[in-house]
């Protein structure tokens, strides 16, 4: 998503209150890391894969967008491979490294667990309108109003923070830096980007107490958020998800407590 | 809550008045007494330095609190201390980027109003109120990065007028806008002005812009107190030449613009472009079919509405940008052996033969001061340190930047920083200057030495292409006049000479 | 404004006490480091994933030493600000931002954020938010080095064998003292020379008046 620009409301999806989308992620993922088994990563992806079509995402969007989750896990799945707790057969070992039965298990179950936590997080996120999830954190968390609105002020700066590391990059590039010795280069831009940042945060701050901003008087709220069924159906879908999973782990009989 | 558009304005009272920020020696303001009526329609004047903006800050209860300056005397709004009745004072600053503080526009109009409390079916009547107001007819969920300059200043003005504040204060709202920008502000601020009794102060370097819209001026000295106060004719006349020296742009008088030297018809093109479309980032075209050609020695300026690409252009000529389509020539005494493409030019390359300047200097600097600054340019060539050496101090007389040498170029005044920014490119000693608004939301003092330098370098023998909106000046400096038009005309050249 | 009123030419010179309320400008300025830093970040995860991907599996542990990029955030709102809370808001908001535009971390990303965040706060809180000298600095950046390497044990690399937790945890409060820690100090005196800290004691402690 781009985060200063306000996305489409065409589907349902991006109706839903994203506290709710929130709270639906961090609840599947509270459960799978629990335990450290293949089955019930497995099991919960194979549930959200099916629910991903509902979304309406279009496969092209949703590859480009999750690329990260898809590198990520095979790479973290073939680190645990090497150097997971050794148990079981071992099938090769060189100094640090041993592949055993026990590290292949714990392998595929870490590579399942990037990919069931990392790929719905996406598809939920990436349909969320920051000035929504603020208006849903203070008005249905009820967390603190002043810094819920700084940060999504803060945030709405980020597409001019892009536009400002653009014309450092060609101001580099003007002075006669630009070629070679990239990392102090890169260094030299970052602590510009830095300095200009902190200065138009200044002003913005002026700015919004100019509005009233940071009173002791008791803020309203323009737009409403709104808790209801919908936000709940998803609650309840997340929760069913991870029912289901840890269910069909322990029937099988693979559910290990990672704490045990 | 404020009685605003249909109460009184209100009154401010100023009795030896001083602030002083922590972290300077100097106090911004000092020894200020005056009092202001309600429903007074104030510009107030002074040179950069006379405190006129800590003033406004001040009366908006957004000067800090105690650690972070020291006051003397007393400063009343309506009769209390300035910030305890919020939404009273409403503040519009200069930087249209950093005003503005939600995604959409009718969220980003209603902040004001949610801040004070007001109830939410009051918030949106009066939010569409002050956007018809301002004449900002857009839809409320009109995203505001979108927005042009003159848009987001009547975007922030509306927000403030949402909370129905009783005093109503402009922190040098059009410096940072182009002349269509200036308008539509100064239209929307007429309109205010006509509907609603509030009391109003205005900061402003050019007075043609306000001049018909106030009753009073006046004029803060820059060792404190009141210079002048009385009517607009009064004072103007009275302190015009005062007024003049400190940067400001009197109406009337005839400014001495330096006179532009007659100047032989150059003989060969240092650039040329053929079919050249200019883009910005990830393909988007801005404009199509550019032939221009850059006559040696001779100064082209290039002109258009807004958004038409100017600056796009600029950067690309001075080969910072790819085109999108066609291509930029330089010829063979530019390009002296580096090819003829300036986009392939390496940076230390570009640096002996353009020389460029960025609308905001601020990124340009590379270095902890400002003769660390003026030597990276010729440090990057590979001169030697005692070349170096001569040209950084020749470069920082010829600017007057020597009392500065050691300062942080970040803290340099507007004037010091496009100074500065100028004399960094000079540092390089390039064939072709290519300068993109140089005199944007600057006073009149360094309007005027910039034009002087601009031309003793051409008269010298170096190539500039600058962008500006800034008639005055294109009339002061161009030998040509390139005009890019939208997408819908062709775009066209004039000659300026005299 | 709160300023008192003193007699005319007599002016206060005694230091006002340490208040702890957060201003707006300090809520602002947090939010805008913690999304800058965000966004640096996400150019340095995407920069580094496919290099640590490469890495990871071939060097035990030793992709800890790029986890200080993300730890950077919370140092250095923690030094800036200094208010109760500021490392780990910055810290967090960095997170949400990348978690928004999307990541291999998912929602685990925003406890990461908390964790690595405390990890620093924890250390500001011990020295009373009054010290902020080198070694204050360094161990806030163990501090949330410690959490990091904790956190993604638990998360990512769970039953991992005792030889790699080891070097992986160690790498993790080296990158903290390291990129969070001493790149935070130095980022800091730059950024007060150059006037943008003017309102903030960060930037006063190391400017004479002018």
């Amino acid at each position: 998503m781009s985060v200063a620009l306000p996305p489409r409301k065409t589907r349902a999806i991006d109706r839903i209150n994203p506290v709710a989308k929130l709270a639906a992620a961090l609840l599947l993922a509270a459960v799978l890391v629990l335990t450290i088994d293949w089955v019930s990563a497995a099991v919960a992806l194979g549930f959200e894969l099916v629910l991903f079509m509902w979304a309406g995402l279009s496969l092209r969007v949703f590859l480009w967008r999750t690329a990260l989750v898809w590198l990520a896990a095979p790479s973290t799945g073939i680190t645990t491979l090497l150097y997971g707790q050794a148990s079981g057969k071992e099938y090769w070992s060189f100094g640090l490294v041993h592949v055993t039965d026990g590290s292949v298990d714990l392998a595929l179950a870490t590579t399942l667990r990037v990919l069931a936590i990392g790929l719905p997080a996406v598809v939920l996120f990436i349909t969320v309108d920051p000035t929504d999830l603020a208006d849903g954190l203070g008005q249905i968390v009820k967390l603190p109003a002043r810094f819920v609105l700084g940060g999504l002020a803060g945030m709405r700066m980020v597409g001019l923070f892009i536009e400002d590391w653009r014309a450092l990059g060609l101001a580099r590039r003007a002075r006669g830096i630009a070629d070679g010795a990239t990392l102090r280069r890169l260094g030299n831009q970052t602590f510009a980007l830095l300095v200009l940042s902190i200065r138009r945060g200044s002003k913005l701050a002026t700015a919004m107490e100019a509005r009233g901003f940071g009173s002791p008087i008791e803020r309203t709220w323009a737009r409403r958020s709104t808790f209801g069924n919908r936000e709940w159906t998803l609650i309840g879908i997340g929760l069913c998800v991870a029912v289901l999973a840890v269910t069909i782990s322990v029937g099988t009989g693979s559910w290990n407590f990672v704490f045990a | 809550m404020s009685e605003g558009a249909s109460g009184a304005g209100a009154t401010v009272d100023a009795n030896s008045w001083g602030w002083r920020h922590s972290g300077r020696r100097r106090f911004a303001v000092s020894d200020l007494t005056l009092r202001i009526e309600t429903g007074d329609r104030v510009l107030l004047l002074g040179a950069s330095g006379s405190g006129k903006s800590t003033l406004l800050h001040a009366l908006a209860g957004v000067l800090g609190g105690e650690e972070e300056g020291e006051q003397r005397g007393a400063l009343l709004v309506n009769g209390d201390i300035p910030g305890s009745a919020r939404g009273e004072v409403g503040l519009v600053l200069q930087d249209p980027d950093s005003q503005v503080i939600l995604a959409r526009v009718g969220d980003d109009v209603a902040f004001g109003c949610e801040n004070i409390g007001v109830p939410r079916e009051e918030i949106w009547r009066r939010v569409s109120n002050a956007l018809d107001m301002v004449g900002l007819n857009l839809p409320l969920d009109h995203a505001t990065s979108s927005l042009s300059g003159g848009q987001k200043q009547r975007l922030a003005l509306a927000g403030v007028l949402a909370m129905q504040p009783s005093l109503l204060l402009l922190d040098e709202p059009t410096a940072n806008l182009d002349p269509e920008g200036v308008r539509e502000v100064r239209e929307s601020v007429g309109r205010v002005l006509a509907h609603t009794e509030c009391t109003f102060i205005v900061i402003e370097h050019r007075v043609k812009i306000w001049q018909d819209l106030v009753n009073r001026v006046i004029v803060l000295g820059a060792d404190g107190g009141v210079l002048a106060d009385g009517t607009p004719s009064e004072v103007l006349m009275a302190e015009s030449l005062a007024l003049t020296e400190a940067g400001i742009w009197v109406p009337g008088i005839a400014h001495s613009l330096p006179a532009r030297p007659p100047r032989p018809a150059p003989q060969t093109a240092l650039l040329h472009t053929e079919n050249l479309t200019i883009v910005r980032a990830r393909d988007v075209i801005v404009a199509e079919k550019i032939d221009l050609i850059v006559p040696a020695a001779s100064a082209v300026l290039i002109t258009g509405p807004n958004g038409a690409g100017k600056s796009t252009l600029a950067l690309t000529l001075a080969g910072l940008l790819q085109p999108g389509a066609g291509r930029v020539v330089a010829n063979s005494v530019l390009a002296g052996g580096a090819g003829t493409d300036p986009i392939r030019w390496k940076s230390r390359q570009l640096l002996s033969r353009v020389g460029t300047v960025f609308q905001d200097p601020e990124h340009q600097f590379v270095a902890g001061t400002v003769r660390g600054e003026l030597a990276v340019g010729p440090k990057a060539l590979g001169l030697s340190p005692v070349l170096v050496q001569s040209r950084v101090d020749d470069l920082l007389g010829r600017l007057r930047l020597d009392h500065l040498a050691e300062a942080n170029p970040f803290t340099l005044s507007g004037g010091e920083k496009r100074r500065l920014s100028v004399a960094t490119v000079l540092a390089t000693q390039p064939q072709l200057l290519v300068l993109d608004e140089p005199t944007f939301g600057q006073d009149f003092r360094t309007w005027q030495e910039i034009v002087a330098l601009l031309h003793e370098l051409i008269d010298a023998g170096t190539t500039v292409v600058a962008v500006s909106h800034d008639s005055e000046f294109v009339d002061a400096v161009a030998d040509y006049d390139f005009h890019l038009n939208g997408h819908d005309a062709p775009h066209s050249v004039r000659m300026v000479r005299s | 404004m709160h300023a008192t009123t003193t007699l005319l030419g007599t002016p206060t010179t005694q230091r006002a006490p340490r208040n702890f309320r957060w201003r707006v400008v300090d809520i602002v300025v947090a939010s805008v480091i913690g999304v800058a830093s965000g966004v640096i970040f996400i150019v340095w995860n995407q920069a580094s994933n496919p290099l640590s991907g490469l890495l990871s599996p071939l060097l035990p542990g030793l992709s800890a030493l790029l986890g200080g990029g993300w730890l950077f955030a919370g140092v250095l709102g923690g030094i800036i600000i200094r208010k109760p809370g500021a490392a780990l808001y910055t810290e967090l908001l960095a997170a949400v931002v990348s978690t928004l535009i999307g990541n291999q971390w998912g929602p685990l990303t925003l406890v990461s954020g908390i964790v690595q965040g405390l990890g620093a706060e924890l250390v500001f809180a011990l020295f009373l938010y009054s010290n902020y000298r080198l070694y204050v600095v360094l161990l806030a950046g163990a501090g949330a080095g410690l959490a990091l390497g904790i956190n993604d044990l638990v998360l990512w690399y769970p039953g991992s064998a005792s030889a790699f937790a080891t070097i992986y945890i160690t790498s993790a409060i080296i990158s903290g003292i390291v990129l969070a820690g001493l790149l935070s100090w130095f980022a800091v005196r730059g950024l007060a020379r150059t006037g943008a800290l003017h309102r903030f004691a960060a930037g006063r402690d190391s400017r004479a008046a002018i």
